[in-house]
């Protein structure tokens, strides 16, 4: 069922101070239009990368939706994210074409390279590995999306060394 | 003398498959080196197998060129467009001489996806010069009625794509015949079934012909406001539809007295989904773009009487939309001479799994199932065994082989026990197991039932925990029927075709692969060799190098071996995780 989606625990620290007022704007532009509880939860994900404790009560406080409601919405969705994630999330589709073309295997060396297991982010926050139901990519599969890019016709190390690269790259503009 | 003109294919599967890098290669080249041609883009033909696809039309005439990466692209350039001699090898698809891939487009009938991959999806003009919005001009100008439109749609047999098959010309008489001031047009590009990217497709393809079918739908129902309910995961599809809306704004096909019809006022937008298969049912749908949890409600009241914010709406699927103009400009006759007594035109496949053209088809209703996947599709990755086709998503079934002589119309799929669905179509060979793929499907719909009723939540996962048991070699006697009699509890105790049609993947590979789910149980055996904890492990000696690696990766030092000696597998010991199969370089470790 959805809701089982509700993560047990959300880490205080993981809640670290984040600047509510870049809410503001969000909230202007949608706070007397119906409809607007996703759109607002969207957007705030688009600033913070997941949607923070204190922004579910300044979102409510501002815009009279109660919080029940907005938490509500926030965990049906499985777009919404209650705690942080890293840099980079890959989504690792286990569509039925992937799935029938060994997806699966994916997962497992991706597990296994980046010692995460599925839904959880690496120690350095560069990655957080998800699966997903189908990019649309079919035809391509086995399929998964860093970002805007689209991997298709995957194979285990083929994934492993697309992410090592992207962690490479990363260390390199670290140092830089 | 016109120039040439070189065209990529930029949909997202060609994107995925390297198009952009392709593209901007020849960009370059043809800065570097000011080369006289046009250079231009546009989506997928459907020829998802051979991205990313270049097309050159010359003087000649065209030449459709497959797999091309930037070698081959400045390969192409040099000898197509410089020495004005056609890689013959490279090219897929042209009229002027045979190639490998000639027959793939021969045998379609291209109505929904007569724009695709011809032409410039963010190009209005492009889509104007193709006969776009021509329809809504002809509406226009012979002052065609309301319950005219609808009357044509109706002749036409048009059936709504989105799974169902509903009747669009009813759908729209109902929403015409209540009054109110407001009222609403939805289309919806939910697409949740995972494994179909039709709607994708048409969306990034051509845009214009679904929100041309919404206007027309909008005038004939009387709908004010619409909106196009789109899954988040299509970025490229919002992207290009929100390029559309505007050029379609600038041009007067939206807003206020359209195309100089008094009165008839309509704008929409774009609303994008947050990820939940069940807003792909239409109460669901509505009640997600009202922003509440997307939770499903009872019918009656029908959309159509109450939908949106409590108004009259019109909900229908974007492959139905994309019809719509072709429907107008071309007749009612001349769409139902396609297809099947009861199911008219053409419909959309999308063709994945073990099948070697995957891509997109576009078909007259009434060829078979056969033939789409031989004839277009060409037939089975590495000529291995054809097993069974999946149609209809988590809410269809299983076809096997033995009947794939059944024809694609609305009645004869569902006879078999699977559905139309929205078009997917998963092929599946003999190494794929029945009995996982139910178990796959029990999985989707357990997860993404909303939970409202309880045949629905508990019924599923009980499901899913009689199939885990028997896939894990731990199932017994009496787990079929059991399996039976929750699904058709499921299937009658449930508010939405989520929880009626969730048990449908199972009830279907029951009954036509009993045999497995018996091996699975009384055997212990998976014969296609895909249940893990079925299979037996051992090292065959000869490819064994003694590297040492699954020894070491061995959850439970199963393994046994010296460096550079042949390994041993511990058969009591071995807990089946398939570590080692994944590990060994060699292919040394043998599944039986
Ligand atoms: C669980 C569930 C998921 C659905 N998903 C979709 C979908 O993704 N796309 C779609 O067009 N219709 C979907 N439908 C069907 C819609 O409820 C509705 O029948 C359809 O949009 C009507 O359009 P049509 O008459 O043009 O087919 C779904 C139905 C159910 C029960
Ligand atoms: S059948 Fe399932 S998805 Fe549909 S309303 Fe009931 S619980 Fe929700
Ligand atoms: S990993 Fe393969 S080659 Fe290496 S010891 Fe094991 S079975 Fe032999
Ligand atoms: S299947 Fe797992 S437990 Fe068995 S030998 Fe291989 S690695 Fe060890
Ligand atoms: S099933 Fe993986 S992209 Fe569709």
């Amino acid at each position: 069922m959805r809701i089982a989606r509700i993560k047990p625990e959300i880490k205080t620290e993981d809640q670290e101070a984040v600047d509510l007022s870049l809410l503001n704007p969000l909230i202007e532009k949608y706070k007397n239009k119906k409809g607007n509880v996703i759109p607002l939860l969207q957007g705030a994900q688009e600033i913070y990368g997941f949607i923070p404790r204190q922004a579910f009560k300044k979102i409510s406080d501002e815009t009279g939706i109660k919080l029940s409601d907005i938490y509500g919405v926030a965990t049906f969705y499985a777009q919404f994210r209650l705690s942080p994630v890293g840099k980079h999330i890959i989504k690792v589709c286990h569509g039925t074409a992937c799935h029938v073309q060994n997806a699966d295997t994916i997962t497992d060396s991706l597990e296994d390279a980046l010692k995460v297991k599925d839904g959880e982010t690496t120690e350095d926050k560069l990655f957080t590995l998800e699966s997903v139901a189908c990019l649309g990519c079919c035809s391509l599969a086995p399929v998964m999306m860093i970002g805007d890019e689209t991997y298709g016709k995957l194979t285990g190390s083929g994934a492993v060394k697309i992410v090592k690269d992207i962690r490479i790259k990363e260390k390199q503009k670290a140092e830089n | 003398m016109a120039n040439t003109q070189v065209i990529v294919g930029l949909g997202s599967c060609g994107i995925a498959a390297g198009a952009k890098k392709t593209y901007e290669k020849i960009r370059s080249l043809q800065e570097a080196e000011n080369l006289t041609f046009d250079l231009k883009q546009t989506s997928c033909v459907g020829m998802c197998y051979r991205e990313p696809l270049v097309e050159v039309i010359d003087e000649t005439g065209s030449y459709l060129y497959g797999d091309i990466d930037e070698n081959k692209a400045v390969e192409i350039l040099d000898k197509h467009l410089g020495q004005h001699s056609p890689v013959k090898d490279y090219v897929v698809q042209t009229d002027l001489f045979e190639t490998s891939d000639n027959d793939f487009l021969k045998n379609q009938v291209k109505v929904v996806l007569r724009n695709c991959g011809y032409m410039n999806p963010e190009s209005i003009e492009e889509y104007e010069t193709r006969e776009g919005y021509k329809a809504i001009r002809k509406i226009a100008n012979e002052k065609l009625e309301q319950t005219a439109i609808i009357q044509e749609i109706l002749d036409s047999g048009l059936r709504g794509r989105g799974g169902a098959g509903f009747p669009t010309g009813m759908k729209w008489k109902f929403a015409y015949n209540n009054e109110s001031d407001d009222k609403y047009i939805v289309c919806n590009a939910d697409e949740g079934d995972p494994g179909a990217f039709m709607d994708r497709s048409v969306l990034e393809g051509d845009p214009h012909a679904v929100i041309e079918g919404m206007i027309i739908g909008a005038y004939a129902t009387g709908a004010n406001h619409g909106v196009i309910y789109c899954r988040a995961e299509y970025p490229l599809a919002i992207k290009r539809l929100n390029i559309a809306l505007d050029q379609a704004r600038k041009k007067g096909y939206l807003g206020n007295d359209i195309m100089g019809m008094k009165g008839f006022s309509f704008d929409l937008f774009v609303k994008e989904g947050a990820g939940a298969f069940v807003c792909g049912e239409e109460t669901a749908l509505m009640a997600s773009i009202e922003g509440k949890r997307g939770m499903p409600t009872k019918r009656p009241p029908f959309p159509a009487e109450s939908g949106l914010w409590k108004k009259p709406t019109n909900i229908n699927n974007v492959e139905t939309y994309a019809n719509v103009p072709w429907i107008i400009l071309n007749g009612a006759g001349a769409y139902n001479k396609y297809g099947t007594e009861k199911s008219k035109g053409t419909k959309v496949f999308a063709l994945a799994g073990k099948i070697n053209r995957s891509g997109l088809v576009e078909v007259p209703m009434g060829m078979t199932i056969h033939d789409v996947i031989f004839k277009l599709g060409g037939g089975i990755i590495g000529n291995k065994k054809f097993k069974a086709v999946q149609m209809g998503g988590p809410s269809g079934g299983c076809i096997p082989e033995y009947l794939s002589n059944t024809i694609v119309d609305y009645d004869s799929v569902n006879a078999t026990g699977a559905i139309m669905g929205s078009g997917g179509m998963i092929v599946m060979d003999e190494s794929t197991c029945m009995v996982d793929v139910a178990k796959f499907f029990i999985d989707f719909t357990q997860k993404e039932s909303c939970g409202k009723c309880t045949f629905c939540r508990v019924g599923t996962k009980r499901m899913l925990e009689i199939l885990n048991r028997i896939t894990e070699g731990n199932g017994a006697e009496g787990d079929i029927e059991k399996l039976e009699e929750l699904a058709y509890q499921i299937r009658d105790n449930s508010l939405c075709g989520l929880g009626q049609t969730a048990p449908n993947p199972v009830l279907t590979t029951i009954k036509y692969f009993r045999d497995e789910y018996e091996a699975h149980i009384r055997d212990k055996k998976c014969p296609s060799m895909v249940c893990k904890q079925l299979l037996t492990y051992t090292v065959d000696e000869e490819k064994c190098t003694g590297c040492m690696v699954c020894l070491k990766n061995c959850p439970v030092d199963a393994i046994s071996g010296e460096r550079k000696q042949p390994h041993v597998i511990d058969q009591e010991s071995c807990i089946k995780c398939g570590l080692c199969y994944t590990k060994c370089k060699f292919d040394a470790i043998v599944l039986s």
